[in-house]
Parts: structure tokens; C-alpha cells; sequence
């Protein structure tokens, strides 16, 4: 018998100047996207801490976006990139949680990228369900 | 000479006169915004959407509103008309009327019992007549001012009213006033008026029910509407399926309307089609016109994804008629197409009417003193567009020319820089400072939340289940109060707000609506005059998150706004009250870019006393005006140009940087430090970028292979040198759209039909027996250049449409170039043998735009132009504070549309240089001592080196610690998460606040 699809929970952590600028474009566009993220405002992807990531995760989340600015593009010059060598080690905690890599995704999300936004959560929902729920799930 | 007055008159309250209000009154000058009608905000407050965004107009507009309505030095005067005016720049006496209101304006509340009581119905101008309104009323719900008025025409005089007011407010007696004024300028702002489409008798308006005007349709559009937001028939209240837009009723109609192009009808037609089928998934739209002039940023776009997402149709050509079915009351539309006329049933007709001079026009004129153009806007020069010709007087929106919004708004910023030039040495000398309550200590208090949740119309309560969020948020721990609002942004809900957070004892405040990134600091605003500090404040995106992404999901959209808010009220009980530190501005500017736009704006900035750079990396200033050798206009660019040249260098309080290339900007606002190659150092508060474009190569039709073939520019440069024989050369083709509309570059070049036209003009001036062809897409001249299109036209230009399917081939031949192109209307094959080849080719951004957008930290379009704050309401603005921009850096624009927009910047860039001190956020890093092991890791993580390792004597023995350089600092919060034990975080997004979130986003807390 298959299994009854799930609703995935996702946690996003969007930088205020490019990707929260971003969705809110979705929003402008009326891009239609899954209702599956709940976003969390930062003033940068760099100031997203890997316990936040993982508090989610082992709480509960089945799937944690961060977004930044594209390279280059950083409201704080390189905080992004800080981002960017952060969740290297936050895909390594991971495993040590033993978390599937899918559950945590960084992309680069411009202010004129309304449509990427509503892409990705799309992707990060479908690549979720297949996955099924959280092991941390109660 | 007397010092001159420190105030300025505007006239007029829409958006433009909102606009130029703002700019000098926050630049230190005493504003009388003078209004004809009970209210502000004009025709922007009737509009539903704004194209290409398709925000909601009021919500974007509601910010300002507010801002002008409670601002401390703009001092509303409406119901008034000037009467007369005496006196000369510097230092005029108005004298103006104000007629009664009946309705003590100190007194009112708003309340609304009044309007609520009266027996007396009139017709509701506001929403054009589709609804009744009573004999006492507001304008409309977000009315600033909230007053109620009573219209005596209407008035049975039964004195309920007045019986019903508690304030006491009815003044039934009250006779007209007279006001005298004295202010150092004036500024025009009285927008524009409709063309009565009953003068085209053959559309039907005003005898077929289901004929509606534009604006008539936009109402309907819109939440606050007859049948909030439905569209519904006037005949039968049933929902149309097809419907018909006609363009250009009244515009490009020599005969029985204005010759020119109203410049906005293509734009606005696409979004009421657009939107139309979004409230309404089964209508048809259909939209006839002559030329689509999808012209501005990104307009092209928008058009595309109207014809193939919104699946609108359009056909082109001009209707000749409109039958109604005496029975049906459906609509017969009679068109020509391929030849052929086509009768064709529609159940609704919405006609694009024109935009016409202001009605006060020529009483203003008059009384004013300054002279209008042909077409009764206000005559101005291509060099001077913001300049009527009597000193001391301005003009900004679309008393200057039939405009968009974003351009409106830049022209009404660079209106409010010009008159502040007049008497800029009376800067503050009128102004009083802004007074806060004192603020309330809530440090020993348990947290008291109220939440507001929005409507916003219908953008949120269509989707959303409000009331159930409503009552949602009541459960939350810590909240004390809920409740929800039609448009929390409005004047009358921010007084509410503040009653509510003072008799609830509210520490904490949180507002479910739309994107804090245009609404916090309104909403922040408002908690200081409650007394509260706008660091307890925090927003949850319900609408750009939930309604408008979900809009089709209304159940989940509900649970997740409910998500929402519980998350922000999770955070919000571990807020802390913060409290701003300052520091002195560098009253000096950085512009970057020496064309007319860089010049533009450093000389303005320079008359109004402000020290500035000026850095242009070629060796001589001037830009892309250097090339331009004839305008549409008896002006001679070149000898402007001159003078402008020459009024930056005698200008003592410019500084040139010539040949300088800049390397890297450091700072922020008030204080930026530049430095250029060679080590030279620039101090200064702001930044304006005019870094201008560049004029494509194109590849196609064997240009660069064949001598003949050339661009528009190149072909003034050849024309001009005496290169070219035009007795010789006298059959001449131009190609149109050559490298935009097209799939690399899908947006429209905005000036290039334009300087066809020109040259085509220029051509026939020298020769007019040459034989002129011009091979287009669609023509778009738009606003007052129509009558050179027209003139071309009449003096034999011939213009020959192309599309995409039918791209003229060009070959080398015997006699010239031969070009061949299908005609799509005759269905025939034509060729010219030409003896040059002209093609119009698209403005195209600098090169390096990304590596000044990297150092300035700003971002660019899709299309690697600079891209704005905000495209309606900040055209000149960058999101980041302190950077502003004009000229082509921001998109192709003509030459007074570049001044103009130099001009805003000036404005713009005033606000701060005006200020001795700019107010720092305090939402930066913060050490815990007691968590600091001194580990360092933070150090090199900051991106600004604001951290340093230090060591201190604590209980005898030295204990490391990192000290923050507050004015270094920029909030990013890089140290916070890498630090291992919780010893650096940023105030307002600590640690324990977004666990929080994630906590209640769980369900774990």
C-alpha cells in the first residue's frame, strides 16, 4: 500500500535585501508556489547560526532554506559567502544527525528573482515529499 | 537683497504634489500643500493596481499619505484655490480661497456617524459615479485629511448631522475664507483631467449602459469599489465574458480629441485586462488599438505576459463603431481587419480615455502668471522641464506632459529641487522639529501584545480568513488584544492604533499585512507617537507570503498566516527596546558620471550649497549629449551643452574629478568615504549614481560590412560633419527594434521611435524630395512627440510595419541596399533600394554597471540597468539609504527626462545633506562579556573589521573580551553566528528570538 503524501514543513531563512525582497516580488507577481515555507527574516544569510538550522531540523522541520544574495551581490559585502563555507559544515552536522542531505538547501535568490523563489520552494516541497517526514518527526 | 521666504506653495495633492510636499519638507522647508477638493492623494487613490508590478495602489500609496497628513511642517490647506498672486521668486504673496466645508476640521474625528445618519444621497465622484455616496461624506475611506465635508448642493438642511455629532463639529454657517500666504516658490502639481468620451458619439458612452470609461473600469477593479472588486455589468449585474478595450479615445485623434498620445492608456489597458481576468478566470479580454506602447522599465515584459500568461488578445486596429442589442445589451464592435470589417460581440466596452490638461489650466495660467503649450499643459523647455516661464514658479507630474507614475514622482522630486534652489539660503529658517511623547518604560513589564491584522481591501481578506486569524492571534500567550482593519496603513486606523496601544497599555505591537520592507517604519512611526518604541514593533507578511502566493489554496493560506503571526508573536515578547545613536552627516556629494544627468544634478546640488564631487573617468564631460546633434525642439544641444559645461566649472562648489576612475566606496549614509585610482581620498554623505549607457552594435542587416548602414547617432555625427549628401543620398531606410524587443533584450528601447522620427524630420528639412521609409514594429511616440510622428507622416516620412514573422532582409545590390519586407496590412512584398541604411538601436547599460552596483552594494534589472528602490513610488531611489541614481544608468529616458530625474536625485540626496546628524539603527552587534571567552573567531568573519580582540583587568586577572566599533558596524550578524557560546549577537534578531520562531513554527515552544 502506498504510503498517504505528506505535507512537508519547511523553515526559510531569507536575507532581508535580496531573497526576502525576492518572495515578496513572488508576491507582487502573483507567482503561485506550495504553502509549505514559513519564512524567518534575517538582515543576512551570514547571520543564520548552524544550531538555528539544526534546531529546526531535529525539532521537527523536514526541510530548512537559506537564502541569500548571489555572490557578489551582498548587502554586507561577503556575508553571503560566510553562508555559503557555514553550510558546508551544516551539511557535514547533518550526518552527524542523520539527516539526509535534502533537508537543508542554500540558494542565491535576487530581488528581481520572484519566480526562482516560488522555483525552489517548489523543487525543496516535491524533493521533500519524496523523502517522507523527518526522522526527528513526533 | 532681503532674505528669501523659507516656504513653498504646491498646488495640488496627488501623488505629485504628495511627492514635492515630502522632498522640501524634509530638506528644511515650510510646505502649504494646497488642494482643490476635500482630500489628498488625486487619481492615484482611485486606481486599483499600478503597472508593471500590478501593486495595489493604495497600499503603496497609503505610506505617503500618512507621512504628508501628520508631517510637522506640511501644512494642508484643501477646499482652496489660489486667487492671486503678487510678488516675484523668492518672496510671493498668495492669495487663496477656501471654500466652507461645513465640518470643523479641528474638530471632526472621522467618525462617521454623520455620513451614516444623513437621509440624502448624492453621486460619488470618487468612484465615478457608479456608487451613491451621502450629502455628507469623505472622498474615500483613507481620506487625509479624515474629514467629513457636507456638499451644499446635495444638503436637504434637516439637521441630523448635527444632532448626531458628538465632537460637534457641524458648522452649517461657514462662509468662504481668504488666505494670504507668503512663500519664496511655487510648485504646479494639479495632475490632469479625463476627455469626455461622449464627444466620440459613435462609441456609445453615456447612452449603452455597459460603455464604461478606464477609469470607471479601475473602480470596479477595486476593493473599495461599487461591488468591491467584482466587475459586473452596469445593465444587469451579471459578470461579462468578453470584453472589449478601445484605445486612443480621445489621444492621436486630431479631429475630435487631443493630438497627442496620452502616454499611459497602453500601459493601464494591459493591467485592467491583466487583473481583470485574475479576479475573474473566465473573462476574455480583448484589447484594439493602433501602436502598443509598452515603452518604460521593464513595460515590455509586462506586455509579453499579458498576451501569452493572461491571455489577452489584441488586435490591431482603430474601431469605427459600437451597436448595443436593445435586448442583450451586448455590445457590437465594428473593426477593420485584414481588409475586411468585422462585426464582433462583446458584453462589456471599456474605452481608454485621454489624459487632458488640468481643468484649472488656464485660470491658473492666468492668475499665475506663467504661459501653457498648444495642448494647455504648461509650456517648458526640453533643457528646463521643471521651469514655467515665470521665475519662482514649477512644475511637477503631469501638468507637465501626460505621464506614468514613476515618472511623475521623479519629476515632483526634481520640481521640489528646483524650487528649494530659489531659496535654499532659508533653509530651517520657517521649519519646527518633531515632537515624540516620552517614551513609556516597559523594561519591568510583562509582555502585552496586540495584534492588527489587515485586509488590505480584498488582497488579503479574499484569500485569507481574517476574522479566524483574528481570533487566533487573541489565544497566543501574551497577546491582549486583536483585531482586524480594512487597510491598517490608513491615516484613520494609524489614530485607532494609537488609541488602542495607549488605552490597552500595549508594549508590543504586531501587524499582520503585507512586506515590512515598505511598511515597518509607518507602522514604527506610529508606536513612537503612542509613546512606544518602534523596536517592539514587528510585522508578518500575510499578504506577499500567503494571499497573494496561495491564492488559489485559501484554507492552507489561512493556517499558514496563522503560522505567521504566531511566529512574530513568539519573537515579539523577547523584544527589547532600542534606542538610536547619531552621527554628523558630511554635507557633500559623490556623482558619479559626468553627462547631462551627473552634471545635472551636481550643479543643483551646488546651488543649494552642498559641496560636490564630481567623477567622470573619460577625459572630457558631456557623455552621450556630446553625439546628439538635433533634438525635437529649435534647441541646439551642443551649445546647451556648453553652457552646462561651463556652469559646472565656474561653480565653486563643484569639484571636479576628470579622467578619475573611482576604486572603492566605504560607508554608509552621511558617511562614505571614495577613493579613486591614485589614491586620492573623497569624504561625503551621499551618493548619486549617473552613470549613464552606451548605444549598441548591432550585428545584423551588414552593419559594419557596408558603409551605408549606420545608427541614428552615427548618422547625426555623419550628418552633422557634412559626411553625408542628402541631394545624393536621398532615398533613406531606417529599421526600427534593431537588437531590443527581441529575445536577448526583450524591452523596448523608449527612445528610439522618437529619434527616428527626428532625423526622418531632419532628412525631409534638407531634402524634402528624399524618400524616407521607416520600417517599425509599433510607433511609439508617445506623450507630445506624436505631433512630430504626425508631422513626419504629413511631410511623406512613409512608416511601414513589420513583425516578427516578416523581419525586413537587407542585401547589398546594384543600386544601394536593397531591402525587401512582407507588409503585413497589404499582404505585399516591398522593396526599397536605399542609398543608406539607418537602424535604430537600443540604449544599453554600461558595461561595468555590475562592478559599480558591487561597490555601491545596489542591484540591476534583469537587463543589467540600475535597479530602483521601488519602480513606482522611489524612481530615483536605491533600497540602500544614502545611493541615489538618474539618467540612463536607471533606463533609456530623453534628454529633459534625464534632467528631470537629475533633479529628483537633487531632492532626494537634500533630504540628508539637509541634516546635521543621521540617526544610526541600533539593530547592530552587542558583546555578552560574561560569554566571551575571547576566542576571536568573530574577527574575521566581519566584513567591515568592526571587531577587535582586547584584554581588560576583571576580579584581578586579565579576561579577554571583543570589543564592537559601533559606527563600523552594519548589523549583518557574520560574528553572531560564528561564535560558539552565545557572547556576540545582533539586537533584534538574537538567538533566542529566532529560536523562538522556529520553536512556534514547530509547534514545540
Amino acid at each position: 500500500m502506498e504510503e498517504q503524501e505528506y505535507e512537508p514543513l519547511i523553515v526559510g531563512f531569507l536575507c532581508n535585501w535580496c531573497s526576502y525582497a525576492g518572495a515578496d516580488l513572488a508576491g507582487t507577481s502573483r507567482i503561485q508556489y506550495p504553502p509549505n515555507i514559513r519564512v524567518i527574516r534575517v538582515m543576512c544569510s551570514g547571520m543564520v547560526h548552524p544550531n538555528l538550522v539544526i534546531n529546526a531540523l531535529t525539532k521537527g522541520a523536514d526541510g530548512v532554506l537559506m537564502c541569500g544574495c548571489h555572490p557578489g551581490d551582498c548587502h554586507y559585502l561577503e556575508g553571503n559567502l560566510i553562508a555559503e563555507k557555514r553550510a558546508e559544515a551544516i551539511d557535514l552536522m547533518l550526518e552527524d544527525f542523520g539527516l539526509e542531505p535534502e533537508r537543508f538547501r542554500l540558494e542565491w535568490v535576487s530581488a528581481s528573482e520572484g519566480d526562482k523563489f516560488a522555483r525552489v520552494v517548489k523543487e525543496m516541497t516535491d524533493a521533500l515529499k519524496q523523502l517522507g517526514p523527518s526522522p526527528y518527526k513526533t | 537683497m532681503a532674505e528669501p521666504v523659507g516656504a513653498v506653495m504646491v498646488i495640488g495633492g496627488g501623488i505629485s504634489g504628495m511627492q514635492s510636499s515630502l522632498d522640501l519638507a524634509n530638506s528644511g522647508f515650510k510646505v502649504y500643500l494646497v488642494e482643490r477638493g476635500p482630500s489628498i492623494g488625486g487619481v492615484m487613490s482611485q486606481l486599483d493596481k499600478t503597472f508593471p508590478t500590478n501593486d495595489c495602489a493604495m497600499c503603496i500609496m497609503a505610506p505617503k499619505l500618512v507621512e504628508t497628513g501628520r508631517h510637522e511642517n506640511i501644512e494642508l490647506i484643501t477646499n482652496a484655490e489660489v486667487e492671486m498672486i503678487d510678488g516675484r521668486a523668492g518672496n510671493f504673496l498668495v492669495t487663496l480661497k477656501k471654500y466652507p466645508r461645513r465640518i470643523n476640521e479641528e474638530t471632526c474625528t472621522g467618525c462617521g456617524v454623520c455620513a451614516e445618519k444623513c437621509p440624502t444621497e448624492a453621486i460619488d465622484e470618487f468612484n465615478e459615479g457608479l456608487k451613491h455616496r451621502k450629502a455628507v461624506y469623505v472622498r474615500y475611506p483613507q481620506s487625509v485629511p479624515l474629514v467629513y465635508m457636507i456638499d451644499r448642493e446635495k444638503c436637504i438642511g434637516c439637521g441630523i448631522c448635527e444632532g448626531e455629532c458628538k465632537a460637534g463639529a457641524i458648522e452649517y454657517d461657514e462662509k468662504e475664507k481668504i488666505l494670504e500666504i507668503n512663500v519664496g516658490s511655487i510648485v504646479l502639481s494639479p495632475g490632469s483631467s479625463k476627455f469626455d468620451p461622449s464627444v466620440r458619439s459613435e462609441y456609445g458612452y453615456g447612452i449603452f449602459k455597459n460603455v464604461l470609461t478606464s477609469l470607471e473600469f479601475e473602480r470596479m477593479l477595486s476593493a473599495t469599489g461599487p461591488h468591491l472588486g467584482t466587475v459586473v455589468r452596469p445593465s444587469d449585474g451579471d459578470i461579462p465574458k468578453k470584453i472589449a478595450w478601445i484605445q486612443c479615445v480621445g489621444s492621436r485623434d486630431k479631429a475630435k480629441g487631443n493630438s497627442y498620445c496620452s502616454a499611459v492608456c497602453c500601459m493601464y489597458s494591459l493591467k485592467e485586462a491583466i487583473i481583470a481576468k485574475e479576479h475573474f478566470q473566465g473573462i476574455e479580454p480583448t484589447i484594439f488599438f493602433m501602436d502598443m506602447r509598452a515603452y518604460g522599465k521593464d513595460f515590455e515584459k509586462y506586455y509579453i505576459r499579458a498576451e501569452d500568461e493572461a491571455g489577452v488578445r489584441f488586435v490591431r486596429s482603430r474601431v469605427s463603431g459600437v451597436e448595443e442589442d436593445p435586448e442583450t445589451k451586448d455590445l457590437t464592435v465594428s473593426y477593420v481587419e485584414n481588409g475586411e470589417v468585422v462585426d464582433e460581440t462583446f458584453n462589456m466596452v471599456v474605452l481608454s480615455i485621454a489624459m487632458n490638461a488640468p481643468e484649472e489650466a488656464e485660470i491658473l495660467s492666468h492668475r499665475l502668471g506663467f504661459k501653457l503649450n498648444i495642448h494647455k499643459f504648461v509650456k517648458a523647455g526640453l533643457f528646463e522641464p521643471l521651469d514655467t516661464t515665470k521665475p519662482g514658479i514649477f512644475v511637477g507630474g503631469a501638468f507637465a506632459g501626460p505621464k506614468d507614475i514613476p515618472g511623475t514622482v521623479a519629476e515632483a522630486s526634481g520640481a521640489a529641487a528646483r524650487a528649494a534652489n530659489v531659496i535654499a539660503t532659508s533653509r530651517d529658517s520657517l521649519t519646527k522639529k518633531k515632537e515624540y511623547p516620552a517614551e513609556i518604560d516597559v523594561s519591568e513589564q510583562e509582555p502585552r501584545i496586540g495584534v492588527f491584522v489587515c485586509h488590505c481591501g480584498i488582497n488579503i481578506g479574499s484569500v485569507v480568513d481574517v476574522p479566524a486569524v483574528v481570533e487566533y492571534a487573541k489565544t497566543l500567550p501574551n497577546v491582549v488584544y486583536a483585531d482586524e482593519n480594512l487597510f491598517t496603513c490608513s491615516d484613520d486606523t494609524q489614530t485607532k492604533m494609537k488609541e488602542i496601544i495607549n488605552e490597552q497599555k500595549l508594549n508590543r505591537v504586531i501587524v499582520a499585512s503585507c512586506s515590512p520592507r515598505t511598511h515597518e517604519p509607518l507602522f514604527q512611526e506610529t508606536c513612537r507617537q503612542a509613546g512606544l518604541n518602534q523596536y517592539l514593533f514587528e510585522m508578518a507578511n500575510i499578504r506577499d507570503q500567503c494571499s497573494w502566493v496561495h491564492m488559489h489554496e485559501k484554507e492552507e493560506a489561512t493556517e499558514k498566516s496563522k503560522d505567521l503571526v504566531r511566529m512574530v508573536v513568539a519573537k515579539s515578547a523577547l523584544l527589547d527596546p532600542l534606542q538610536k545613536s547619531k552621527l554628523p552627516v558630511t554635507k557633500s556629494a559623490l556623482v558619479i558620471g559626468g553627462g547631462l544627468s551627473g552634471m545635472t544634478a551636481a550643479s543643483g546640488l551646488a546651488d543649494q550649497g552642498f559641496d560636490v564631487h564630481l567623477v567622470e573617468r573619460e577625459k572630457e564631460l558631456g557623455g552621450n549629449l556630446r553625439r546628439i546633434q538635433h533634438l525635437l525642439s529649435d534647441v541646439d544641444p551642443q551649445k546647451k551643452l556648453e553652457e552646462i559645461i561651463s556652469k559646472v566649472k565656474d561653480n565653486p562648489k563643484v569639484n571636479l574629478h576628470i579622467g578619475s576612475k573611482i576604486e572603492k566606496i566605504e560607508g554608509r549614509i552621511g558617511n562614505f568615504t571614495t577613493t579613486l585610482e591614485g589614491g586620492e581620498t573623497i569624504e561625503h554623505g551621499v551618493v548619486i549614481v549617473a552613470t549613464g549607457g552606451v548605444e549598441h552594435k548591432p550585428t545584423e542587416y551588414l552593419y559594419g560590412e557596408n558603409p551605408n548602414v549606420m545608427t541614428q547617432l552615427e548618422f547625426e555625427e555623419k550628418l552633422t560633419k557634412g559626411e553625408i549628401d542628402l541631394e545624393k543620398s536621398n532615398k533613406i531606410a531606417m529599421i526600427q527594434c534593431v537588437g531590443s524587443r527581441n529575445e536577448e533584450r526583450p524591452n523596448c528601447s523608449r527612445i528610439c521611435c522618437s529619434e527616428a522620427v527626428k532625423n526622418a524630420l531632419k532628412i525631409k528639412e534638407k531634402n524634402p524630395d528624399a524618400e524616407v521609409y521607416v520600417l517599425y514594429k509599433d510607433i511609439r511616440t508617445y506623450g507630445f512627440n506624436e505631433d512630430y510622428f504626425q508631422e513626419a507622416s504629413e511631410k511623406g516620412v512613409l512608416f511601414v510595419r513589420y513583425d516578427d514573422d516578416n523581419t525586413p532582409i537587407v542585401n547589398p545590390g546594384q543600386n544601394g541596399l536593397e531591402i525587401t519586407l512582407k507588409d503585413p496590412v497589404l499582404d505585399e512584398v516591398l522593396r526599397i533600394n536605399a542609398d543608406l541604411l539607418i537602424l535604430s538601436v537600443p540604449v544599453l547599460p554600461q558595461p561595468d554597471s555590475e562592478d559599480v552596483g558591487r561597490m555601491l552594494k545596489v542591484p540591476l534589472t534583469k537587463d543589467n540597468f540600475f535597479l530602483e528602490a521601488h519602480m513606482k513610488l522611489r524612481p530615483v531611489d536605491f533600497a540602500t539609504e544614502g545611493v541615489f541614481l538618474c539618467g540612463l544608468a536607471h533606463g533609456p529616458k530623453f534628454v529633459d527626462e534625464s534632467i528631470a530625474q537629475a533633479c529628483g536625485a537633487v531632492a532626494r540626496a537634500a533630504t540628508v545633506l539637509s541634516k546635521d546628524e543621521i540617526e544610526i539603527e541600533p539593530t547592530i552587534s552587542h558583546v555578552v562579556d560574561e560569554n566571551c571567552d575571547g576566542c576571536a573567531y568573530c574577527i574575521e568573519p566581519c566584513p567591515y573589521d568592526a571587531i577587535t580582540l582586547i584584554e581588560y583587568m576583571k576580579n584581578g586577572s586579565v579576561k579577554k573580551t571583543v570589543d564592537v566599533d559601533e559606527s563600523a558596524c552594519k548589523g549583518c550578524g557574520c560574528c553572531q553566528a560564528t561564535c560558539p557560546k552565545e557572547g556576540i549577537f545582533i539586537w533584534k534578531f538574537k538567538l533566542d528570538q529566532l529560536n523562538a520562531m522556529i520553536d512556534a513554527c514547530l509547534g514545540v515552544a
